[in-house]
């Protein structure tokens, strides 16, 4: 199987998620909003995609902020 | 008549004319965005749902809010009080307001005094930190709301929200404030204040259009206070049950996005003036009450200086009813709300009830040749009053 290259953080709303992109679009940290994939389940549709190698560090904004989120999964 | 320029002096029911910016927001995103935020996730989905975040961001930085989804959308002040007051009271509760509130928090308190609730209406008092006292005075085992309005709509002064919030917290009562008249104008730091649940009007002094206003939530109240509505919230689809979490607690069905567009526009305009707002607001306020001060036969009702209040000020003429005030202003193209507005209990506390008042409210965008004109205006009317 082919390794994941992209994970995703999924979030209760989408007024976390909006918040959570403006947050990183700060940081240079690339990100994107895309609708959260079939085989996960959110309460929101939308999630944030990040590059694989950037999780530590996207882990480590979020909880700085302390920005909710319902869980971070490779894709 | 023509030719008469009008002067809108009815800022304290919504404000007009609104910054350039909110017109272009909303023309705006009715053409180029449109869609439902958060229902889809296609681009102009998202975008829309931008301009509703936004715009809680915006308004979380106005009262110094740390998280922006602590902010929800409502229709206005009123369905925002609605959903705090009918939402966290039950039969047996007791809850303290004060003797100046609008009817958008009287009416929702004495529908639950008819169905339970206790209410006890602290006596107004010019001096604001007696008020303050009275209301530590009747907190009870059984008290789980203060609701308070920041200033009032009728004769425009402040109410001791920094003094009950201290009081409200040390004794570990839910503190609910009615900022609709000072959302914008007045600083607010929800913080600072002790403020649990703070509600306001989009579409008076934070320049947004009507149909919008809303609620700050303290972290953890959610739990105590119901939703008005159930519905479509575009987040947990799969579950009947309505979501726990803010802001979609309370906030199901399309919301009034173009209306947030607006909104968000006047909220930035209101952040980029600083104090200026405050300033200028008062300066038209003291140039109003030097003015009526000097005119025979005008009653200016309420605190009498500039401190301690906002640019909204009801006075009568002896011998007139506020309606003929109203007209007679009318005809110099001065536009006011004579009457009770919407406020019987403020009424009756200033002694004017129920013939009511002439209310002026200037606001951000009216000039110092505006309140002359209105001062000249109440000066002829007065002359002529006095005469016949
Ligand atoms: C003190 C006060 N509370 C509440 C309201 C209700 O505001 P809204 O018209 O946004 O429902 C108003 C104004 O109408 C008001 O002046």
């Amino acid at each position: 199987m082919e390794r994941a290259q992209h994970g995703v953080v999924l979030f209760y709303s989408m007024s976390h998620a909006l918040w959570a992109e403006k947050l990183f679009k700060g940081t240079g940290i690339p990100v994107k909003l895309i609708p959260v994939p079939r085989q996960l389940s959110s309460d929101c549709g939308i999630c944030l995609r990040f590059d694989q190698p950037d999780e530590p560090r996207v882990r480590d904004i979020l909880d700085r902020k302390q920005i909710e989120i319902q869980g971070i999964h490779p894709i | 008549m023509t030719g008469v320029k009008t002067i809108y002096l009815d800022n304290a029911a919504t404000s007009w004319p609104k910054p350039e910016a909110v017109y272009r927001a909303m023309d705006d995103f009715m053409r180029r965005t449109g869609a439902s935020p958060g229902r889809s996730g296609h681009r102009l989905s998202i975008e829309a749902g931008r301009v509703a975040y936004d715009t809680r961001e915006a308004l979380a930085m106005l009262f110094g809010v740390r998280d922006p989804t602590r902010i929800v959308f409502t229709a206005n002040a009123t369905e925002a009080l609605n959903v705090v007051i009918r939402g966290m009271l039950h039969p047996g509760d007791h809850v303290i307001t004060s003797g100046m509130e609008h009817n958008s928090v009287m009416r929702p308190l004495r529908a639950a005094e008819q169905a339970g609730v206790r209410v006890t209406v602290v006596p107004y008092q010019p001096a604001g930190t007696l008020q303050a006292g009275g209301v530590e005075r009747a907190i009870g085992e059984d008290t789980r709301l203060i609701v308070l309005s920041h200033a009032s709509n009728v004769a425009g002064n402040l109410l001791p929200i920094a003094e009950a919030g201290l009081i409200a917290r040390k004794r570990g009562v839910t503190f609910l404030v009615d900022a609709a008249q000072t959302a914008g104008c007045c600083a607010i730091n929800v913080e600072a204040m002790n403020i649990d649940v703070l509600a306001f009007s989009g579409h008076k002094g934070l320049y947004g259009p009507q149909g919008t206003g809303g609620l700050y939530i303290r972290q953890g109240m959610e739990s105590r206070i119901r939703p008005l509505k159930h519905g479509g919230t575009g987040s947990r689809s799969e579950s009947e049950y309505q979501p726990e979490f803010l802001p979609d607690k309370y906030e199901s069905g399309t919301p009034n996005t173009v209306g947030l567009a607006g909104l968000c526009a006047g909220v930035r305009f209101v952040l980029e003036q600083g104090g200026a707002i405050q300033r200028r607001e008062r300066e038209l306020a003291a140039a109003l009450l030097q003015g009526l001060g000097g005119i025979p036969g005008v009653v200016v009702h309420g605190q009498n200086s500039a401190e301690g209040r906002i640019a909204v000020i009801s006075f009568n003429i002896s011998g007139l009813t506020p309606s003929e005030v109203s007209m007679g202003l009318e005809e110099h193209g001065i536009l006011c709300r004579p009457g009770l507005h919407c406020s019987p209990a403020a009424h009756r506390t200033l002694g004017t009830f129920p013939q009511g008042t002439a209310r002026l409210s200037p606001g951000y965008f009216t000039s110092d040749e505006d309140i002359e004109a209105a001062l000249q205006a109440v000066r002829e009317i007065a002359a002529r009053g006095a005469g016949g």
